[in-house]
C-alpha cells in the first residue's frame, strides 16, 4: 500500500488484525448488500468471543449464520433476528446473547459513532423494553430516551465499486447500513464487485469518501436472495 | 362477516390520499399496494432504503440488490429515489412519512401498541416497527379483533411488551374501525353484517359507541 491506495490482495490481509473478543459492525439487510466474503474470512480464522453489530443475523448457511456453528459470536445487536434455528436455539438456550435495537436507532447509533457523537435522544422505544435503564428527557412535551452511538474495532462493508482511494459507490438497496458501517470502525474493511483508478468515479456520485476506509478487496459474490418474489 | 385480509387492505386504502407518502408494514399492510385508487399518486418507502416502491419483478427483472422491508424483491416506480439506513429513518422519525399501515398482537386505550414480541415463544425482533410507532402521526394498526378462542386484542392495558407508548390513534379490526382518544376505544364503523352488539363483546377495553354506528363501505 502506498499513500492513499487501500487495496489488499487477500481476504487474509483484509481481516488480519481481528482478534477474539473485539466488535464487529456489519453492513446489509437480510441478506442484501452484506460483505460475504469478509464474513467466510472470519469464519475461517476462527476469531471467537465476537460481538457482531448488523441489523439482522443471515440464515443457517449464510451471512453471519456461518458465524453461528462454531460458537464465534458471543453477543448480537440487531433490529430482527428470525430466519434463522441455529440462532433461535442458541439465544433460547442462553449461549447468544441478544441485544435487540430498533432498526432506526440502530442506524443512528452507527452513524452517530462514526461522526463523534458519544450519544442522542431519540422518541423511539420510550416506555417499551428498550428504554430500560436508559436516561429519560422531555422535550417540548414529548419523550425521549438516550441512546448511545456505537464503534467497532472493525467495520466490514459491502459497496458496489470503488476507486483504489476507498471512495465507495453502492448500489440500490445494497446500501442500507453499509454508508453508516463504513464510518464507525475503527479499522473499515469493503469489499466490491469493482475498483477503478482515482478520478475515475465522478466525485459528485460517491456516497461513502475514502477517508473512511482503511482496507479493500475485489471479490467475487453470490449476492443469494432471501425472498425471490416475482409478479403474476 | 368480519372483513378478509383483502378486504382489510380495501378498507385502509380508503385512507390514501393523492401525493402521500406512505410505509406499510409486513402481511396485511403490504396488500394495502393493490388498492390505491385509479389515478391517484402514492408513493411507498420501504425502511431498507426505497422511497418509490415499484411492484415486484418478472423473473428478467430480479435484482439482488433491490428487495424491500420485507426481503422480497421488488422493483423501482417512476421516480423512486435510494438512500442508506439513516435517512430511511430520519424521514420516518421526523414525520415526514404521512401515513403509517403496521399489524399488531394488541393495542389499548391509551393507544399503546404491542406487536415484535410474545416472551418465550417469539422473539425475532422490532426491526423498524418502534421508529415507526414513534415517529408516524398518522398510524393505522390491521389486526384480527380477537383470538381464534375469542380473546380481545383491544384492551384496557397490553400485557405483551410494547412497541409504543401512546402512540396509536386509527385500528381497523377485521370487525371494526375504532378511533383511539382520551382513554377510550370510539367505534367509528362496523365491518359488513357484523352488530354492534358483536363487537362490544369482543372488545375488553371501554368501547364508546355512539349513536348508529355504520358499515364500512367497501
Amino acid at each position: 500500500m502506498a499513500g492513499f491506495d487501500k487495496v489488499v490482495s487477500s481476504y487474509e490481509e483484509a481481516m488480519a488484525g481481528l482478534e477474539d473478543n473485539m466488535t464487529v459492525i456489519a453492513g446489509g439487510f437480510g441478506l442484501c448488500g452484506i460483505p460475504e466474503n469478509l464474513i467466510s474470512e472470519i469464519k475461517r480464522k476462527g476469531t471467537k468471543g465476537l460481538t457482531v453489530v448488523s441489523n439482522n443475523c443471515g440464515v443457517d448457511d449464510f451471512g453471519l449464520g456461518i458465524l453461528l456453528p462454531d460458537r464465534q459470536i458471543k453477543k448480537i445487536i440487531a433490529s430482527y433476528v428470525g430466519e434463522n434455528a441455529e440462532f433461535e436455539r442458541q439465544m433460547m438456550n442462553g449461549e447468544l446473547e441478544v441485544e435487540l435495537t430498533p432498526q432506526g436507532t440502530l442506524a443512528e447509533k452507527m452513524r452517530a459513532g462514526g461522526a463523534g457523537i458519544p450519544a442522542f435522544f431519540t422518541a423511539t422505544g420510550y416506555g417499551t423494553p428498550v428504554a430500560e435503564g436508559k436516561e429519560e428527557r422531555e422535550f417540548d412535551g414529548r419523550h425521549y430516551i438516550l441512546e448511545p452511538a456505537i464503534k467497532g474495532d472493525f467495520a466490514i462493508v459491502k459497496a458496489w465499486k470503488a476507486d483504489r482511494y476507498g471512495n465507495l459507490v453502492f448500489r440500490k438497496t445494497a446500501r442500507n447500513f453499509n454508508p453508516m458501517a463504513a464510518t464507525a470502525g475503527k479499522i473499515t474493511v469493503v469489499e466490491v464487485e469493482e475498483i477503478v483508478e482515482p478520478g475515475e468515479l465522478d466525485p459528485d456520485h460517491i456516497h461513502t469518501p475514502g477517508i473512511y476506509v482503511n482496507r479493500l478487496i475485489l471479490g467475487t459474490f453470490e449476492k443469494r436472495i432471501e425472498q425471490r418474489t416475482i409478479r403474476s | 362477516m368480519a372483513l378478509t385480509r383483502e378486504q382489510l387492505a380495501q378498507r385502509v386504502a380508503q385512507e390514501l390520499q393523492d401525493g402521500f407518502y406512505v410505509n406499510l408494514g409486513i402481511g396485511i399492510p403490504t396488500l394495502v399496494a393493490n388498492y390505491i385508487p385509479e389515478g391517484m399518486e402514492v408513493m411507498l418507502q420501504s425502511e431498507n432504503g426505497l422511497l418509490g416502491m415499484g411492484q415486484f419483478p418478472t423473473e428478467a427483472e430480479i435484482d439482488a440488490d433491490l428487495i424491500n422491508a420485507g426481503k422480497q424483491t421488488v422493483t423501482m416506480a417512476k421516480g423512486a429515489s435510494i438512500f442508506d439506513s439513516a435517512e430511511s429513518f430520519a424521514m420516518i422519525r421526523g414525520g415526514h412519512v404521512d401515513l403509517t399501515v403496521l399489524g399488531a398482537f394488541e393495542v389499548d386505550v391509551n393507544g399503546n401498541i404491542a406487536s415484535y414480541m410474545i416472551p418465550g415463544k417469539l422473539i425475532k425482533g422490532m426491526g423498524g416497527a418502534m421508529d415507526l410507532v414513534a415517529g408516524a402521526d398518522n398510524i393505522i394498526v390491521t389486526m384480527t379483533h380477537a383470538s381464534k378462542h375469542g380473546v380481545s386484542k383491544l384492551l384496557s392495558n397490553c400485557t405483551l411488551p410494547l412497541t409504543g407508548k401512546g402512540c396509536i390513534k386509527k385500528v381497523l379490526t377485521d370487525l371494526a374501525f375504532i378511533e383511539i382518544k382520551d382513554g377510550k376505544f370510539y367505534l367509528l364503523e362496523r365491518a359488513p353484517g357484523v352488530s354492534v352488539e358483536e363487537i362490544i363483546s369482543l372488545t375488553e377495553g371501554e368501547l364508546i359507541v355512539d349513536g348508529d354506528v355504520p358499515e364500512m363501505q367497501l
